[in-house]
């Protein structure tokens, strides 16, 4: 009975043990380190990314015998995860895609492998070809580059050119945003169902805050100026924002507090609006009959401006190399085959002239298959990244480099919750000044940490 | 009991039964009331099963839909059915998911269900002193939300060289689901008839014995309620998967949230991982369910 009664209670204390104590038996080692040729890539699962990860096995794995795991996030755990990884030496990954916002944050860290000397050693990269802005916008304050380029947009003005001329209006090459209003209100309802234009109101420093800081830029408004004194209340940010929630209200798409680049994108090819200003990369998706019904009638511009002379925003999504992988050397391979000129090609035959991750390279809009296939806005597109000024994007001096971004960790938090004030106005509850200076005030706490 | 008493004593005095026509009156008011009643309940019924399972329904049909179709507003819901949002998922390489789930989650279900039964035997039909103590401590592992326990237990981890490990998450979840499986089993054990077990006793079956051929059988609805609840926890966690696996341990949470992508349409794909990835538990729930239904309404949840 005694013995029986200890069973018992040992029973109890070993399954007690076992609740509280979560891990840690050291047993077994799971990663696959050691195996230089196998890599570990982690990435976003934009179409881009997907479509690489089905072309590795026959073509770079193939030429190097390099194996590559993908394991694919979404943006705001792929950043989680990449920290993690970096700040704790956990070393799981030795490629990862990050976009020009994060490459002059982390490489400022030293969390990033500086990829100039791998650049350069690869005479068929052609370094020299990557387009200015691009390099300019993956390059730490140190000057050096941290991440190889794996396509690039700038922001335009997308309309129905058809949906225009039916109301006699042509759309300039270089518009201004009174023009785009007064155009908007023209075509507002022209065809059963359509509104005037599509403008993000989903708030995210990412989402709302990407076309409306190129907005506030073309106002003469910033964030910070250069000594990082807030602007966020002053004057032409609040003429801009003014401007760009009434726009949305009278003419802007149906619940525009929710719509995203997603929803535009699908207002757009639906033909539910007749003008969209945003990513440069949204045209092959609406040039895309198989996704689109708009595909032939669609008219690009360049970004609409107001004292500025360009106001498109820089972006670029990169493949980047954490200082923690052991496997440097394949890992370089990797991404220079994926940021080439040959992959490219590749894309291109395999896949479709209009799938090629562009916007990266110039050679790119002079191959005669992309200039096919991107005849109604590759030109424009290009002419767009080119003329972004990363470092100087509006009419006064920046703390950091970015056009729809300012380039510091707070950012992200600060955008958001000001975006979401924003939101607010447009669907009708409380004002843009009382959003702007709540707004001030959030931005003051962040410039405390730089002044 | 006492109706039909009455009714047999009534049967057996024939003199003072009231007219056979009144009877007949009073039998089929009481059989349309509760037959009003009936459909009252079944109309209900049928409408929170409907209100259930439309979001379950409309994620079948979206992703049996092409992206365009899946995101048009108003839905479209005639739309074209097609195949091919299956076929993508097959193309990016589910398998190893779901096979690093199914690991995941039959393994840690196996070892909670090892360790819950004896536990919750101590608690229960032989209860150890202080056991209400012993029933708070199991429970309060659970009080601290588990993203506060996400730091140390990576930090552990990585120490331990078990970072994308899938027998790190059979253990993780091991540990997780217990006290749920000890607090279940228990209450479905204390059912147990204790005259049955001394019976058992008499007729000489160990400890080991009266546990497999008489305490089983009974609390075999609880067992697979409980079994059930461990396996869809775990087959559902995200949080310490995505955190502490990258490449080789991922499970298929991870592999449904790759499709949601901040450029281009992704609902109809999104919703076809969604339906192949809650299939098994679709099965499981299923396969278990004549058991299930006695489980949950007579055990732990009365």
């Amino acid at each position: 009975m005694a013995t029986r009664s200890m069973t018992r209670r040992i029973t109890l204390a070993v399954t007690a043990v076992l609740s509280l104590v979560l891990a840690g038996c050291g047993a077994g080692g799971g990663g696959s380190a050691g195996d230089t040729k196998s890599i570990n890539v982690l990435m976003v699962g934009n179409p881009q990314m997907v479509d690489i990860e089905k072309l590795t096995k026959d073509s770079f794995t193939k030429d190097t015998g390099i194996k590559v795991n993908y394991t694919i996030l979404p943006e705001n755990e792929l950043r989680d995860k990449v920290t993690q990884d970096i700040a704790t030496k956990a070393g799981q990954y030795d490629v990862a895609t990050i976009g020009a916002y994060e490459v002059p944050i982390w490489s400022q860290n030293g969390w990033l492998t500086p990829l100039d000397s791998y650049a350069d050693k690869d005479t068929k990269f052609d370094k020299a070809d990557l387009i200015k802005p691009i390099v300019q916008a993956l390059s730490g304050k140190d000057g050096k580059l941290y991440g190889l380029p794996f396509y690039g947009e700038s922001s335009f003005l997308m309309y129905r050119k058809d949906v225009l001329k039916q109301k006699g209006i042509t759309m300039p090459d270089h518009p201004t945003w009174d023009q785009v209003a007064k155009v908007a209100a023209q075509v507002d309802g022209a065809q059963p169902g359509m509104k005037g234009v599509c403008l993000r109101g989903l708030p995210g420093w990412g989402e709302m805050f990407a076309p409306l800081t190129t907005v506030v830029n073309t106002f003469g408004g910033t964030w910070f100026d250069k000594d990082w004194t807030p602007q966020v209340n002053a004057a032409p940010f609040e003429a801009a924002v003014n401007f760009y929630v009434n726009l949305v209200k009278a003419h802007g798409e149906p619940g525009a507090a929710q719509a995203g680049f997603t929803e535009c994108l699908n207002a757009m090819s639906q033909g539910k609006v007749a003008m969209w200003y945003d990513a440069t990369s949204a045209a092959g998706s609406l040039e895309d009959p198989s996704v689109s019904k708009v595909a032939g009638k669609v008219g690009y511009a360049f970004a609409p401006t107001k004292v500025t002379k360009s106001a498109g925003w820089l972006w670029a999504w990169a493949w980047a190399m954490p200082k923690t992988t052991k496997k440097a050397d394949s890992a370089s391979k990797f991404m220079l085959w994926a940021s080439s000129k040959d992959y490219e090609n590749l894309v291109g035959a395999k896949l479709g002239w209009p799938r090629v991750p562009a916007g990266k390279r110039e050679s790119t809009y002079t191959n005669p298959n992309y200039a096919k296939a991107a005849a109604a806005f590759g030109q424009k597109t290009l002419q767009s990244i080119e003329a972004a000024k990363p470092d100087d994007p509006g009419v006064q001096a920046r703390p950091t480099v970015g056009v729809q971004y300012v380039a510091v960790p707070e950012f992200q938090d600060l955008g958001t919750k000001v975006s979401q004030d924003i939101a607010a106005a447009i669907a009708g509850r409380g004002t843009v000044k009382e959003a702007l200076d709540k707004g001030q005030q959030l931005a003051l706490d962040v410039a405390k940490q730089y002044k | 009991m006492t109706a039909t008493t009455t009714e047999s004593r009534a049967t057996a005095t024939p003199p003072q039964q009231p007219p056979a026509s009144r009877r007949r009156r009073q039998r089929k008011a009481k059989d349309d009331t509760s037959a009003e009643a009936g459909i009252g309940w079944t109309v209900l019924a049928w409408a929170i099963t409907v209100i259930f399972f439309a979001p379950v329904a409309w994620m079948v049909l979206t992703s049996l839909h092409i992206e365009a179709d899946a995101a048009t507003n108003p839905p479209s819901i005639l739309a074209k059915l097609t195949l091919q949002n299956y076929q993508a998922l097959f193309n990016r390489g589910v398998a190893p998911f779901l096979i690093n789930s199914a690991i995941a989650s039959v393994g840690s279900t196996l070892l909670v269900l090892v360790l819950a039964i004896p536990a919750s035997y101590a608690l229960s039909i032989r209860p150890v002193e202080k056991w209400t103590d012993v029933m708070f401590f199991f429970l309060s592992t659970k009080f601290l939300p588990p993203i506060a326990a996400l730091l140390p237990i990576y930090l552990l981890v990585q120490k331990a060289g078990m970072l994308d490990n899938i027998l790190t998450l059979v253990i993780l979840y091991t540990s997780m689901n217990l006290p749920i499986a000890v607090w279940m089993m228990r209450s479905f054990l204390a059912e147990v008839p204790v005259e049955i077990l001394e019976a058992a006793r008499i007729d000489g079956a160990g400890f080991v014995r009266t546990i497999v051929s008489v305490v089983m059988p009974i609390a075999a609805p609880g067992l697979a309620a409980t079994s059930l609840i461990c396996f869809i926890f775990s087959w559902n966690e995200f949080m310490f998967a995505v955190n502490l696996t990258s490449t080789t341990a991922s499970t298929a949470p991870i592999f449904l949230v790759g499709f949601i992508s901040s450029q281009g349409l992704f609902l109809a794909k999104l919703c076809a991982a969604a339906t192949l990835v809650s299939l098994p538990v679709l099965i499981a729930g299923f396969a278990a369910q004549d058991k299930l239904v006695r489980g949950l309404s007579l055990g732990a949840v009365k």
